[in-house]
């Protein structure tokens, strides 16, 4: 079983390392056919990671520590969460601590970290972003937060593992109205969290819309390749979280090699198939207004009290913790 | 006599020591001397706290002290973990103070305000300690105004010090009222005013006695704490205080409110009905969200750090109440679990707010500044002070791997497995509890961004921001000690295990043992969940430590790291005055939250006096302010004022009249006493 779990956490961690790219890449691919457009392919993504760390790096003047420290932290918020979900296996040697909790304090802390950059680097635009990512953050948290409780109550703990076991063993928590429901709220945060449309857009570069790309303008050469890679990773686990959450069929649950191949091919294929319909989603949704997002994350909010309060109400003792 | 009772006396010693040092000692010593003292009562308190949570029990009766009530003192491990926080932060907060208060440009170098320091330290290290009624009020009155004093050191460098004194010193008098006619009444119903009468005779009165007992009580210490809606004097009396005493009270002396309504609504009432419980859940939420939310429009550095005191004491109140309500409902171990949480939210809040207060105070001692849009490039000119920042505000804004993420986990922790406890109140109000703190964990976050990022970061908005220079030695070697403290807390945690276990369990809540002593996790055995903040540590190292080795990895030659114009979209290199400032930054989370805030604005523009189409002037200004206390405070404030006006009417000045006033109140007393009372 040691091997094993540690083999399965470093595939994990490497799978998302490697893999983040490749997702960006086929998103913007299932985009740019259903646009009408060539695409520039699966693997462009990558290339521009390897061509960015290869060139020299750069520091704007007038930056400090904080702006050089934070795509380091941000790709290695991400490295941790990768370890600590199940994405393939929940036998492995961290599962006592991967706890829900910490798994969002982490991303935050990713988040954060970038905003304090944006605010380094002391431009109109660093500062804008900031402020606006810190005001996204700030709204996301209680959704964030009111799910894990909704899907912390079946199980009885917020451990991942053990909830994801838990539904592995009892499919019928995730057809439950309350799962439903907290599914609904959570896919809201996590597109919130990810910077994806109807929140932000990744591919803009607009003053009046940009969020994320404002507070990373200044970014350049190597960093600019940390921080490109931290957020595709970022959006590949919130991906995975999702996925292991609401559909952990073929997570291993036992130990053994056979399991934990068949795992790994799997997750792939979940992340992937999620990340196309996301896609292909975001080509029909259009951006929404700065001071409309409260709205959108409000009604998710909703729908996540909902989640626990029916889960509550309709298992009707209390939870059944 | 026990180390508890020695370590109390020499912590009296110390203070009083310090005191005549401050009176006494010539100008060039007194800091040095007033400082030294009141960081041994510090560590007296430290000393007497550990040796309290170690399991160490105390009391002495001094009947010849007082005349009457005589003194009660009595040390459980509950007081002692109080005392080790206040002993701790006054120790640290002292030995800061040589440098603050040392250099003679402040109102609090002058001889009162040194004399007085030490007496104030000294009551945030005894009021744990008291053990009757009379001992209690008597400390309190001592501590309120002790601070009070401390409070208008500065009144002649600033005219809004006095503002902030009044306020304060109407306000903490009228929470005396409450806390005497609510602990008179109490010792009264029982027939006696130790804690020990109390606790024996509290819970055999009739049910109206309780609930209004621990109504008066509570608001009155909830005031002291900085509740919502109880809080105005802590947004003014915090940020105008000397920066040392700003420490003090937002660190220790708000703790000691906390300590207050547990030692009385758990220990001497005995735990109450659900309505007590909710209400606190209630007051505590409303302070949290508030205050996070007054925190992040506020541009005031200081004023800031205050409103953030009252959101986490809000978080305090939430975990004491969801406390109350387990215990209600008999659910020991998860109220256990919840107050554990709370005290050990006390503790972190504590470190970290005392930090953050100390560079705060740092801050304007080098530039004179407050005002976070004038602030800004400081971590190049005080690297030591930005650094310190960074770290009290990690702890801040309950994020891994700083401190206060453990106590606000705890505290989430034992909210959602509250829903064990049947009851539709329980579900609907936990999931909300739930949020509530969620939500202002994630404002937090945004409002100590914005002080770090805006305050310390990018560059000097400002001729005096400019031109900071880092603060004397002794001020760093006490945010030191302090940043040791928040390393700890927050690796650590584990080590106050047994202790917090203990003061739970003294505060009369029969968990059995919810936290796991002295391991490196946080465990939680009643619950099964863990934390391993190590191991977060360790993880994100190795995690930063690949991530900066990939460049290596990837490049084909080494290339040295070049500097280069910033670039802001091809802009060029723009000006300090381009840079986002803290009003900016919070502008979307003020649009976002307009109907609560209601913020004033006012846009005026002067026409050139040639056309209409051409502006010469634009003014702007903006005003968010307090809108609970605009709402609540200003009409009683507005009916006094009538009344007093109108009563001046009956004072015209004539001799005459007031000897008629004289006759016929005698007249009147003499008839109701004749006709029969």
């Amino acid at each position: 079983m040691n091997v094993i779990g540690y083999t399965a956490v470093v595939a994990q961690v490497a799978l998302v390392v490697a893999g983040a790219p490749l997702l960006t890449g086929l998103m913007r691919q299932v985009r740019a056919k259903l646009e009408g457009r060539a695409g520039a392919g699966l693997i462009q993504p990558w290339r521009d990671v390897r061509k960015l760390l290869r060139k020299q790096p750069i520091t704007p003047t007038g930056t400090g520590p904080a702006f050089r420290a934070a795509p380091a932290l941000l790709v290695a918020t991400a490295a941790v969460v990768a370890a600590l979900i199940p994405l393939v296996s929940t036998q492995t040697p961290v599962r006592r601590h991967a706890d829900l909790i910490v798994v969002v304090a982490l991303l935050a802390l990713g988040t954060v970290a970038l905003a304090l950059a944006g605010l380094d680097s002391g431009t109109a635009f660093g500062g804008m972003g900031s402020s606006r990512e810190m005001t996204v953050a700030g709204l996301v948290e209680p959704t964030m937060l009111l799910a894990v409780f909704a899907l912390s109550i079946p199980a009885g703990t917020t451990n991942l593992p053990a909830i994801v076991s838990g539904a592995i063993h009892d499919p019928t928590r995730l057809a439950s109205p309350a799962g439903l429901l907290a599914t609904a709220a959570l896919a809201v945060a996590v597109l919130a969290e990810a910077g994806r449309i109807p929140v932000d857009n990744p591919a803009t570069h607009l003053e009046l819309t940009m969020i994320h790309e404002a507070m990373v303008l200044e970014y350049a050469g190597p960093d600019l390749a940390l921080v490109e890679l931290g957020s595709q990773m970022r959006l590949t686990v919130l991906l995975g979280l999702l996925t292991s959450l609401f559909a952990p069929w073929g997570i291993a649950t036992s130990a053994t090699w056979t399991a934990l191949a068949i795992a790994l091919v799997l997750f792939a294929l979940k992340v992937a198939a999620l990340g196309a319909v996301l896609a292909a989603a975001e080509v029909f949704w259009a951006k929404v207004r700065l001071f409309r997002v409260p709205e959108l994350l409000a009604g998710s909010f909703l729908l996540a009290l909902l989640a626990v309060t029916a889960s509550y109400f309709l298992s009707g003792t209390g939870g059944g913790l | 006599m026990s180390v508890v009772g020695s370590a109390l006396f020499g912590a009296a010693g110390a203070a009083c020591a310090g005191s005549l040092a401050g009176l006494l000692a010539p100008a060039r010593l007194r800091a040095a001397l007033v400082g030294a003292c009141t960081a041994v009562a510090g560590l007296a308190g430290v000393v007497a706290g550990v040796a309290a949570l170690d399991g160490g029990r105390w009391s002495a009766d001094l009947p010849e002290v007082l005349p009457l009530a005589g003194v009660h003192l009595a040390v459980d491990a509950l007081s002692g973990l109080f005392m080790v926080v206040s002993g701790a932060v006054v120790a640290a907060v002292a030995v800061y103070a040589v440098g603050y208060a040392g250099h003679g440009v402040h109102g609090a170098s002058s001889r009162g305000a040194q004399a007085v320091l030490p007496l104030f330290a000294a009551t945030l290290v005894l009021v744990p300690a008291a053990a009757s009624v009379s001992t209690f009020l008597l400390l309190w009155e001592a501590m309120a105004l002790t601070s009070l004093l401390l409070v208008l050191a500065e009144h002649r460098q600033r005219p809004a010090v006095r503002e902030a004194g009044v306020w304060y010193a109407v306000m903490t008098h009228l929470g005396l009222v409450g806390l005497l006619a609510g602990l008179a009444w109490f010792a009264g119903q029982v027939g006696g005013e130790t804690f020990a009468e109390l606790r024996a005779g509290g819970p055999e009165l009739s049910p109206t006695v309780r609930g209004t007992v621990f109504v008066l009580v509570t608001a009155a210490l909830a005031s002291k704490a900085g509740a919502v809606p109880l809080h105005a004097w802590l947004p003014r009396a915090h940020p105008e205080a000397p920066s040392h005493v700003s420490a003090l009270m937002s660190a220790a002396m708000v703790n000691l409110g906390v300590y207050g309504i547990v030692r009385v609504g758990f220990d001497l009432l005995g735990g109450g009905p659900r309505w007590w419980w909710l209400a606190l859940i209630a007051t505590g939420a409303l302070s949290a969200v508030y205050g996070i939310l007054q925190a992040a429009m506020s541009a005031d550095l200081k004023r800031l750090l205050a409103y953030s005191t009252s959101e986490n004491m809000g978080l305090v109140l939430i975990g004491i109440g969801a406390s109350g309500l387990f215990a209600a409902a008999g659910h020991p171990a998860l109220a256990g679990v919840a107050l554990a949480a709370a005290l050990l939210h006390v503790v972190n809040h504590a470190a970290f707010k005392a930090l953050l207060f100390c560079a705060a105070g740092a801050v304007l001692h080098a530039t004179g500044l407050r005002d976070l849009d004038r602030l800004g490039g400081l971590r190049a000119t005080m690297p030591m002070t930005a650094g310190l920042f960074a770290l009290a505000a990690l702890g801040a804004v309950a994020l891994p791997p700083g401190n206060g993420f453990i106590s606000e986990w705890l505290l989430l922790q034992s909210l959602i497995h509250g829903l064990e406890v049947p009851g539709v109140a329980t579900a609907i109000v936990l999931p909300l509890a739930v949020a509530v703190i969620a939500l202002s964990a994630g404002l937090a976050a945004a409002v100590f961004v914005k002080a770090l990022g805006v305050g310390f970061f990018a560059r000097p908005r400002s001729e005096q921001a400019a031109k900071a220079t880092e603060c004397p030695a002794s001020m760093l070697a006490g945010m030191g000690l302090l940043a040791a403290c928040c390393v700890g807390l927050a690796v650590l945690p584990g080590v106050l295990g047994g202790g917090l276990n203990r003061a739970v369990v003294a505060a009369g809540v029969d968990g059995e043992a919810p936290l796991r002593a002295g391991g490196l996790d946080v465990r939680l055995d009643a619950l099964s969940s863990r934390l391993a903040p190590l191991w977060v540590v360790a993880g994100l190292t190795a995690g930063v430590l690949f991530a900066s080795a990939l460049p290596r990895l990837a490049a084909r030659r080494r290339e040295r790291r070049r500097n280069a114009r910033l670039w802001d979209c091809g802009g060029g290199a723009p000006t300090p005055r381009m840079a986002y400032t803290a009003t900016s930054f919070a502008e979307p989370l003020q649009r976002v939250f307009d109907d609560v805030l209601a913020p004033e604005q006012d846009v005026d523009v002067t026409h050139a006096r040639e056309s209409a189409y051409l502006v010469e002037r634009v003014r702007y200004q903006r005003r968010v302010p307090d809108r609970i206390e605009h709402r609540l405070y200003r009409p009683v404030m507005d009916l006094l004022a009538a009344a007093g006006n109108s009563a001046r009417r009956l004072a015209p000045g004539s001799m005459h009249l007031y000897l008629g006033y004289g006759f016929f109140g005698l007249v009147t007393l003499l008839v109701v006493l004749a006709v029969g009372w």
